[in-house]
C-alpha cells in the first residue's frame, strides 16, 4: 500500500525531479516570446505559437518531441518534409502586389543588395569555426525571410533550426528599429530629402500575369535547388493575378497561411528545449543573425546611393532599405523617415517596390547559394 | 579534395552575391520586355477590371 502511494507521489513529482536548470531559463524565453507577440505585437502570429511551444517543450516528462509525440509528429510531417515553408509562400505570394516593383522594374536590384548580408555573414560564420553546412544556415538569417531560413536549416543544420529561426523571426519583426539609425548614418540630409514623383500605373494585367511565369522559368533555370520556395511563391503570385481562382487564392492567403503558420510556429516553438538551445554557440549565431540583417540595410542602402548617382538624383538611397524581405515593415519605415525631412516627401510606393523585391531578392539568393553550393559538391 | 574554408568563403561571397545580382537584372531587362510587348492602356484595363 504505502509503497503504490510512494510510486504515485513520485509519479506526480516526475516533472519538477526530471527539472534540468535549462528549463525554467527556456520557459522564461518562451514567454518574453509571447509577451512580445501579445503586449507589444511583434510578429504575434508567429511568436505566439513559437513562446508556447517553447513553453510546452519545456515541461519535463511530458515527451512531446519524442518519438510518437504530438509536436515531434508536426515537425516530422512538416518542417523536416519543408511541406510548411513552402505553403506559406504560397499564401505569401498570393498576397503580394508586385505592381510597385513592375512600374520601376531597375529597383528590383535593390533586392539584390539587400540580400548581400547572408553572403557576407556565412563567410563570417565559416570564419569562427561553424561547419560549411551551418553557415549557410546561419546566413541565410540575412534573408529577413522566416520560411525561407526554416527551409534552408531544416535542409541543412537541422540542430540549428530553432536558433535560427527565432533569430530570423525576433530580428524580422524589430526591422522599425535598428533600421532607422543606419538609414540616417549613411545618407546625408539632401539625399533623404529626395522626391521621387508619384508611382504612375503603368502595368498592363498580362505583364502581371506573365511575371511570375517569367520568374519560375528564368530563375528556375538559373538557381534550380531554389526552384520550391520561387515556385510556390510564383504560383501564389499568379493565382491572385490570373483572378480565376479566387476560392484558391482565398483558401491559400486566409485557412492554408493560418493552419500552417500555426503547426510551423508550435513546432519551431518545439526546439527550443533548453537542454540544446542553451549553449554559447546559440548566442553567436543570434549575434551573427542580427548582423546579417543590419549588413543587408548597409548594403540596400549603400546600394541606394550608387543608384541615385547613376540616375543622376531621382532615386531616394532610403529605399535601398527596403530591399529586404520583411514586407511590409521595411517599406513603411522608408515612408516614415523620408517624410521625417521632407514633408511632401512619398516614398511608400517606391519603397515597396524595393521591398517586394527583395521578397524575390531574399528567394533567390537562397535559390543562388543553394545552386552554388552544390555545384561545388558540397551538398 | 575537399575545399578549404577560405575558399569556399570567397567563393560564395562571389558567386552570390553576383548571381543574385545579375538573376534580378535579367529579370528587371525581362520586365521592361513584358512591358513593351504588354503596354498598359488604361480604357482596355479598366474595362477588365469592371468585368
Amino acid at each position: 500500500m504505502l509503497e503504490a502511494l510512494a510510486g504515485g507521489f513520485n509519479g506526480l513529482i516526475a516533472g519538477f525531479v526530471n527539472l534540468h536548470w535549462s528549463n525554467p531559463v527556456m520557459i522564461i524565453v518562451g514567454l518574453l516570446l509571447l509577451y512580445l507577440g501579445i503586449k507589444k505585437g511583434f510578429e504575434p502570429l508567429l511568436l505566439v505559437p513559437i513562446g508556447f511551444g517553447a513553453v510546452l517543450v519545456n515541461i519535463p516528462m511530458a515527451g512531446l518531441m519524442d518519438e510518437g509525440g504530438f509536436l515531434r509528429i508536426i515537425y516530422d510531417a512538416g518542417v523536416m518534409t519543408e511541406l510548411f515553408p513552402l505553403l506559406i509562400f504560397v499564401g505569401i505570394g498570393a498576397m503580394t502586389d508586385f505592381g510597385p516593383l513592375l512600374e520601376n522594374p531597375k529597383i528590383f536590384l535593390l533586392g539584390a543588395a539587400g540580400q548581400f548580408g547572408i553572403f557576407l555573414t556565412l563567410a563570417l560564420a565559416l570564419a569562427l569555426g561553424f561547419t560549411k553546412l551551418e553557415s549557410l544556415s546561419i546566413g541565410i538569417i540575412g534573408a529577413c525571410d522566416g520560411p525561407t531560413a526554416i527551409y534552408v536549416t531544416s535542409q541543412y543544420a537541422p540542430h540549428l533550426l530553432g536558433a535560427v529561426s527565432v533569430a530570423a523571426y525576433s530580428y524580422m519583426s524589430l526591422v522599425p528599429v535598428f533600421q532607422p539609425p543606419i538609414m540616417k548614418l549613411l545618407t546625408t540630409k539632401e539625399e533623404r530629402m529626395i522626391n521621387m514623383g508619384t508611382v504612375k500605373k503603368s502595368v498592363s494585367k498580362t505583364t502581371k500575369i506573365m511575371f511570375p511565369l517569367v520568374v519560375t522559368v528564368i530563375a528556375g533555370m538559373i538557381a534550380p535547388r531554389g526552384l520550391p520556395l520561387l515556385g510556390t511563391i510564383m504560383l501564389g503570385n499568379l493565382m491572385k493575378e490570373c483572378g480565376v481562382v479566387s476560392r484558391l487564392t482565398k483558401a491559400s492567403e486566409n485557412e492554408i497561411a493560418n493552419v500552417v503558420t500555426l503547426l510551423l510556429g508550435i513546432s519551431i516553438g518545439a526546439t527550443i528545449d533548453g537542454r540544446v538551445f542553451l549553449k554559447y554557440q546559440t548566442l553567436i549565431i543570434l549575434a551573427l543573425g542580427l548582423l546579417a540583417i543590419c549588413l543587408d540595410t548597409v548594403c540596400g542602402v549603400l546600394f541606394g546611393k550608387l543608384m541615385k548617382v547613376v540616375t543622376h538624383g531621382k532615386i531616394n538611397p532610403l529605399i535601398g532599405a527596403a530591399g529586404i524581405s520583411a514586407y511590409p515593415m521595411a517599406a513603411r519605415v522608408v515612408q516614415r523617415e523620408g517624410q521625417k525631412y521632407n514633408r511632401r516627401n512619398y516614398l511608400l510606393m517606391h519603397a515597396m517596390g524595393a521591398n517586394t523585391g527583395g521578397q524575390v531578392g531574399s528567394v533567390l539568393a537562397a535559390a543562388v547559394m543553394l545552386s552554388v553550393v552544390n555545384g561545388m559538391g558540397i551538398i | 579534395m575537399p575545399m578549404d574554408n577560405l575558399t569556399f568563403g570567397i567563393s560564395i561571397i562571389i558567386m552570390g552575391m553576383g548571381g543574385t545580382l545579375l538573376t534580378l537584372w535579367i529579370l528587371s531587362l525581362l520586365m521592361i520586355l513584358l512591358k513593351k510587348i504588354f503596354p498598359y492602356k488604361e480604357e482596355n484595363e479598366e474595362n477588365k477590371e469592371a468585368k
